[in-house]
């Protein structure tokens, strides 16, 4: 096996990223060219105040999702940006993605964009692949967490449960008013800015997919889930400007016809890197050995 | 045959009561200016007059200008009447004399005219009011006929199409003079009109699928012209845009409020259809003295006319209006959403209950086909 050697290689390049990463609490790592080590950010563990995904009813009529506090209690590396064309389109040479849509050019400085579930899932396997570091989805909660103050609650106030359009009504005002770019060509890299965690372009006119599956509950009055929910793995969650549920092998989810409401402009991704445990524990050995000025000695 | 002969005579006590004196080069007739207003909105009107016959003043202003249709930002260089895609909905009543000044400004690069369908002669006014870069024409026509009517540019050969899927078409609406009236008779008023014109576009695509944009019309015109015979449009799309009519610029009405919506399609087939409504009176082929249809679920508006349906809300919530050629709506952008504000009616409609799992207990829930020669 001739790729064997290459391969160490690109790994270990990702573990002396990864490590470099984890030395900072917070901040972006430029790492070797993307696809070896796409750049990202490491947060440390925490916790986020989380609108559950999914639908919920209670006594046979809609209600709004419980707030939960979701704690992360690992550090997670997630892409400082979204999946870039050029990226995506590495793993296609590779003849392990599906290709972009004719009109997605593979450039290096915008989003891959018209990609489903299925393309983000088959990238991840492919950088893992290829960089010996596994990449993955985030959860939607992870997403949150990372996103900071560009996710979105979008709990919508109790309605009067006899007039089902109030609701409806009320969801496509606030999806409409939210700031739309007036068209959904992908900017450059970093045209939306950074959040305070340091990631770019979060809920700009790329929406961006988790790993969360559809998940719909029945509560009691208590809002204790009464009975096992209905988990649909073939919608999942789609984070942007507004939290969107889309059926999985969709690549543009443009609306029309019975969806009404306002559709993701774009869909994209980026990916969370799990760190190896040995990994973790090296670079923590590496930064107390720093710590006491032990350099070079490992 | 009851209805053609009313009509005919109608028309002849029309013709006596409106044609005297006989028609001249100035009719003394009193004049009203109109100011147009951009399409989905329709100019303030009366839906039906006691007034006398009048010339009603129109000015449509070519306009060629690069436009985008899609959210993705595909340009054409459009061909439009008053700078919007359609072309601005003119209301007169019957009998009334359409005057329209039609500008050509010398900014254009193409000549225009205008061909009215509801006129009658010279191709629709089209021989008479060709005008180049520079130059205008002044048109009048008697409005006989009540109805909703296209008109559009054709300037000759290729260039008739052409100009047409550029965008170049709008509508009139000749109202009785008594106002739109039901199968029985019945007075018919709206509160509110909206004018939906539907385009169909044709762009080019480079060997690799995606959209070309061109520096000019000239430059585009070869290709554009292959596409076109494909008859198969890139886009087809409500007032010039795909989601045009959605979003913040969705539709509004109220629950109990009747609307009145034309729709238009000057060069192709199309079917209109309001998810969640009906058309309770529809004119389907556009012209008031045939009797109306009414609770229809979908209806076909013929390629170079124009039709109308009458709806009153009796539910709030989003309503889809698209053509049920759901391809054409949900994929090349032929979608325009209402917003209707107003009290849920439960005896119209209720959830009994939301989607839940599947519970044997629960009454709906699947039961064992025990007796079921079926699974026997």
């Amino acid at each position: 096996m001739s790729l064997r050697p290459i391969f160490k290689l690109v790994a270990v390049a990702a573990c002396v990223a990864s490590a470099a990463a984890i030395g900072i609490a917070v901040g972006a790592d430029d790492g070797p060219p993307p696809a070896a080590a796409p750049a990202v950010v490491s947060l440390w563990p925490g916790s986020v105040m989380y609108r559950v995904a999914g639908d919920f009813t209670s006594a046979g009529k809609p209600v709004g999702a419980p707030l939960t506090m979701v704690r992360i209690d690992r550090p997670l590396a997630i892409m400082t940006h979204q999946v870039t064309a050029a990226d995506y389109h590495r793993c296609v040479q590779d003849d392990a993605c599906p290709p972009l849509a004719p009109e997605v050019v593979p450039v290096a400085d915008r989003p891959a964009v018209k990609v489903s579930w299925r393309d983000a899932n088959a990238y991840a396997v492919w950088l893992s692949s290829r960089t010996g570091v596994r990449y993955r989805l985030p959860t939607d909660e992870e997403w949150a967490y990372a996103a900071g103050s560009r996710f979105k609650d979008d709990a919508m106030p109790n309605f009067d449960a006899d007039d089902p359009a109030k609701r409806w009504l009320a969801r496509y005002d606030r999806e409409a008013g939210e700031q739309q770019p007036s068209d959904r060509e992908p900017r450059p890299v970093g045209s939306f800015g950074a959040n305070e965690n340091g990631l770019l372009d979060l809920a700009g006119n790329v929406w961006e997919w988790t790993s969360t599956c559809f998940v719909r509950r029945v509560l009691d009055a208590a809002g204790t889930t009464i009975g096992e929910p209905t988990v649909n793995c073939g919608v999942r969650v789609a984070e942007g400007r507004h939290r969107a549920y889309v059926v999985d092998f969709i690549r543009d989810a443009r609306g029309g016809g019975c969806g009404v409401g306002v559709p993701p402009s774009n869909l994209g991704f980026r990916l969370v890197r799990d760190e190896d445990s040995m990994l973790r524990l090296r670079a923590l050995v590496g930064r107390l050995r720093d710590a006491v000025g032990l350099r070079g000695a490992g | 045959m009851t209805m053609r002969t009313t009509g005919t005579v109608c028309a002849a006590m029309a013709a006596l009561v409106f044609s005297l004196p006989a028609p001249s080069r100035n009719l003394d007739l009193p004049r009203e200016k109109v100011d147009l207003v951009a399409p989905p909105f329709v100019h303030d009107h009366e839906q039906a007059t006691t007034r006398t016959p009048r010339i009603v003043e129109f000015k449509l202003v070519s306009e060629e200008k690069q436009v985008v249709i899609d959210g993705e930002g595909t340009k054409i260089h459009a061909m439009t009447f008053n700078g919007s895609i359609p072309g601005p909905l003119m209301v007169v009543h019957e009998g009334d004399y359409v005057e329209v000044t039609l500008v050509n400004p010398a900014t254009n690069t193409m000549p225009h005219n205008v061909d009215f369908h509801a006129a009658t002669g010279a191709l629709g006014g089209g021989t008479l009011t060709l005008v180049n870069p520079g130059e205008q024409a002044v048109l009048r026509w008697k409005a006989t006929r009540p109805g909703v009517f296209i008109y559009h540019c054709a300037p000759g050969g290729e260039m008739i199409p052409l100009h047409v899927v550029s965008g170049m078409s709008g509508a009139v609406m000749v109202l009785p003079r008594d106002g739109l009236k039901d199968g029985s008779g019945r007075q018919l008023f709206y509160d509110r009109i909206y004018y939906v014109g539907e385009n169909d576009f044709y762009v080019p695509r480079d060997d690799q699928g995606r959209f070309k944009s061109y520096a000019s019309a000239t430059d585009a015109y070869a290709d554009t012209l292959v596409a076109m015979r494909s008859l198969t449009p890139t886009h087809v799309v409500f007032n010039g845009r795909a989601g045009a009519l959605t979003g913040n610029n969705a539709l509004t009405a109220k629950v109990g409020e009747t609307v009145l919506i034309v729709h238009s399609q000057a060069n192709r087939d199309t079917r209109p259809h309001l998810i969640g409504g009906h058309g309770d009176v529809v004119w389907e082929t556009g012209k008031f003295s045939n009797r109306p249809e009414t609770d229809l679920e979908t209806w076909l508006i013929r390629g170079g006319s124009a039709g109308a349906a009458l709806y009153t809300f009796r539910q709030p919530g989003i309503y889809a209006y698209l053509t049920h050629n759901l391809i054409e709506a949900v994929q090349l952008g032929a979608t325009a959403h209402f917003k209707v504000e107003g009290a849920w009616d439960d005896d119209l409609m209720m959830q009994v209950q939301a989607p839940e799992p599947i519970l044997p207990a629960v009454r709906g829930a699947l039961e064992q086909p025990a007796h079921s020669a079926y699974h026997r």
